[in-house]
């Protein structure tokens, strides 16, 4: 009985150290006070000034950027790396190892070292550094990910599945689309998702990459804001928006796998 | 009509590289219209590597391959008029029964009604009525190979390849399973080409039986054929139980095997000529000593096998397998007796070890990529040409691969009776036959060792 209480606990204690940080940001966000830890009574103002025009434009729009580089980068990757998946898959041993070693290099990298390699990489091909050069870095950095998570799809494919669609009359390419891109697809969204997530969070990339033309990033407009002194108090009601997004969407892919579990058993 | 009796399919001449290893070596085998043929052979004697070039999957290196009169060689697979059961089913896990069935058909952009009309039958004929529906996974591996099999035949291929189908499936199974195939080739009426490594399947489900070995075709013909008239050592073997000894053809119709002289009916081998023998087990009578015993012996073991009992009887120094109705003690002494008839002679594929060598020097030459000592020899210049003989029973085998003057895996392993007979495949990829006492596994890496007196030089 004592032990019983004591490992509930330690998940209870666990649970709260993991989550206090969110739960604080999200209560804080329904309080008008400029610092954070000082409660003055509910209110809703902060997120109706994230909303207004003004001030905080430009944190709704570093917001909508990180979005708009996420969703292209994630997507670039996701097919980039779903067919480099299926190019190493079909090597033989020795050429696929050392392919799936080069594959983790990027990935083991410290972010600083791709974001300066990055950087002089534009810097010395004379491209101007923007938005697209954002996109392109990110899609880098997020690919070996996508890799990683469509191999083991394909290696737990039956080797004949291929085959059996030729042999029925598919054409390459039909065989492509009508048996192993539907069997990697669990693989390619968990990989478009780990991309999404890896896209929205990077910093470090970011900095290097983003250039001074004004474009700005959720992590690079919290970084400067952080530096001119204090936290915009409307990045409380952000988050909190950011994270019950988050929570939501995970909810729903929980309930679809178990759903699809459910169907195949 | 012209081309009636033209074969569906004609192997011309094919050989298959894989790097350096060849697994087919200029195979030719031409297969009849409706026919059940099943290829035959131990694994990685390139029975599947056959089959799949007959499938597209794999190009040949050289040779033709034919079907229905069209040659084939750079057809891809889903333009050939064959359809195949893999193995592993190899249904596609994301679409139901009814879908992998329709697979075919709807790359085909059959009509909604016709290809529901198609899907239905051939659910029908592997007796899976009513499964349509039903996610692949949730099947029984028998219901997944059905399935497999009914995706195949609703294209209504001329060809229907089947790669060791129901390998995967348990033995009761597995016979239910070759009844229903049987019944299918009768109903069909297409060509089955089928491949296995059981000689029971193959004896039980084909018209014709194709024995491969190390990328060649060993013999071709009926299951009776195959059985009752081996045509080599490998076949006899593979095929059944078989006591497989060495004699000597005296003079047609007389042979002489364990010591003693047998009357056959095998005619046209010369006289004195080395033979292999070729005893199936049910085929020796085997009842307490009497005048009429050809043998006698005693009983080692005697084993229930169910129908019969498995005896192993020495008799001098040959073990002889017998199977009977009745048992005999272990220890008895039994007479036994072979009807000329049930005696198979086969010509020895060789009666000594064959090599093309070099002579070095006086006392050295050089054959299976080393450099052997031997007797000396006169008045030969060095790098001579040389064929080199070395008797099965003078070559040495080592457990420890190191000791040998080379190294090398072995790859077959034929009991004569009283000495096995192997085939070693030594590091150049050449074959050393090696007779001996010692027991030795499939796989064994050996040393080999020649001494030098048992090299025979014979100079061109």
């Amino acid at each position: 009985m004592v032990k019983r209480m004591l490992s509930q606990a330690y998940l209870w204690l666990l649970l709260i150290m993991l989550y206090a940080p969110i739960l604080i940001i999200v209560v804080f966000s329904f309080t008008e006070s400029k610092v954070l830890g000082n409660w003055t009574g509910f209110s809703w103002k902060l997120y109706s000034s994230l909303f207004h025009t003004g001030a905080h434009h430009s944190l709704v729009n570093a917001c909508l950027n990180t979005v708009a580089i996420a969703l292209i980068a994630a997507t670039v990757s996701t097919l980039l790396g779903s067919f480099a998946a299926i190019g190493i898959h079909h090597l033989r041993g020795g050429e696929r190892k050392a392919v799936e070693f080069v594959n983790t290099i990027p990935i083991l990298n410290g972010d600083i070292i791709t974001g300066i390699s990055l950087f002089l990489l534009f810097v010395s091909l004379g491209i101007t550094q923007g938005f697209t050069t954002v996109v392109l870095a990110h899609i880098t950095f997020c690919t070996p990910y996508v890799v990683l998570c469509v191999l083991p799809r394909l290696r737990q494919m039956n080797p004949n599945l291929y085959e059996a669609a030729l042999d029925l009359g598919a054409t390459p390419l039909q065989a492509l689309r009508k048996v192993i891109l539907p069997e990697m697809r669990p693989g390619m969204i968990s990989g478009f998702l780990l991309s999404l997530t890896l896209s929205v969070d990077d910093f470090a990339v970011t900095v290097f990459t983003i250039g001074n033309q004004g474009l700005e990033t959720l992590s690079t407009y919290i970084y400067a804001d952080a530096r001119k002194g204090g936290l915009t108090p409307e990045l409380r009601p952000l988050s909190a928006i950011v994270f019950v997004v988050i929570l939501v969407l995970l909810i729903c892919m929980n309930r679809r796998d178990g759903k699809n579990k459910q169907l195949t058993r | 009509m012209q081309g009636e009796n033209r074969p569906i399919i004609e192997i011309s001449n094919v050989s298959k590289h894989f790097g350096d290893k060849t697994v087919l070596d200029h195979v030719h085998l031409s297969i009849k219209k409706g026919e059940f043929v099943t290829i035959l052979g131990p694994s990685g004697c390139g029975k599947t590597t056959l089959l799949r070039l007959i499938a597209g999957f794999h190009a040949a290196s050289e040779g033709e391959i034919r079907i229905a009169g069209e040659e084939v060689n750079r057809i891809p697979p889903y333009k050939r008029p064959v359809n195949t059961v893999f193995q592993k089913y190899a249904l596609f896990p994301h679409l139901n029964v009814y879908d992998n069935i329709a697979f075919g058909l709807k790359l085909k952009k059959m009509a909604q009604p016709d290809m529901e009309k198609k899907v239905k039958a051939a659910l029908k004929m592997v007796g899976m009525t009513d499964y349509e529906y039903r996610d692949v996974d949730s099947l029984s591996g028998g219901q997944q190979q059905r399935v497999a099999i009914a995706r195949a035949i609703v294209n209504e291929p001329e060809v229907l390849l089947l790669d060791e189908p129901l390998a995967a499936l348990d033995l009761k199974m597995r016979k239910d399973m070759q009844m229903e195939l049987k019944e299918m080739h009768r109903r069909l009426g297409i060509t089955f080409v089928y491949v296995t490594h059981d000689q029971e399947e193959a004896l039980t489900l084909s018209d014709t039986i194709v024995v491969m070995s190390e990328g060649k075709i060993q013999q071709i013909g009926t299951p009776t054929d195959i059985y009752n008239e081996p045509i080599n050592s490998f076949v006899a073997d593979f095929i059944g139980e078989s006591n497989i000894l060495n004699g000597t053809m005296v003079d047609d119709g007389e042979v002489i095997f364990c010591r003693h002289h047998f009357e056959c009916v095998d005619k046209g081998f010369g006289k004195n000529v080395p033979v292999d023998v070729v005893v199936r087990p049910e085929d020796v009578y085997i009842f307490p000593v009497s005048d009429a015993a050809q043998l006698t012996g005693v009983v080692q073991s005697c084993i229930f096998k169910g129908v019969h009992y498995e005896m192993t009887v020495l008799c001098d120094d040959y073990e002889i397998m017998v199977q009977d109705y009745h048992a005999f003690e272990v220890g008895q002494e039994v007479g036994l007796l072979v009807k000329p008839f049930d005696i198979h002679i086969m010509h020895k594929e060789r009666t000594c070890n064959t090599f093309e060598g070099v002579l070095k020097d006086d006392c050295h030459v050089e054959f299976l990529g080393c450099k052997f000592e031997c007797l000396p020899v006169q008045g030969q210049a060095p790098d001579t040409p040389v064929t080199v003989e070395v008797d099965f029973d003078r070559i040495v085998l080592q457990d420890d691969a190191g000791d040998g003057m080379l190294t090398g895996e072995v790859k077959f392993i034929l009991y004569k009776g009283d000495h096995y007979h192997l085939t070693v495949l030594s590091d150049w990829d050449e074959n050393v036959f090696v007779d001996t006492n010692d027991v030795w596994d499939d796989g064994d890496q050996v040393g080999i060792t020649i001494p030098k007196e048992a090299i025979r030089l014979k100079f061109v």
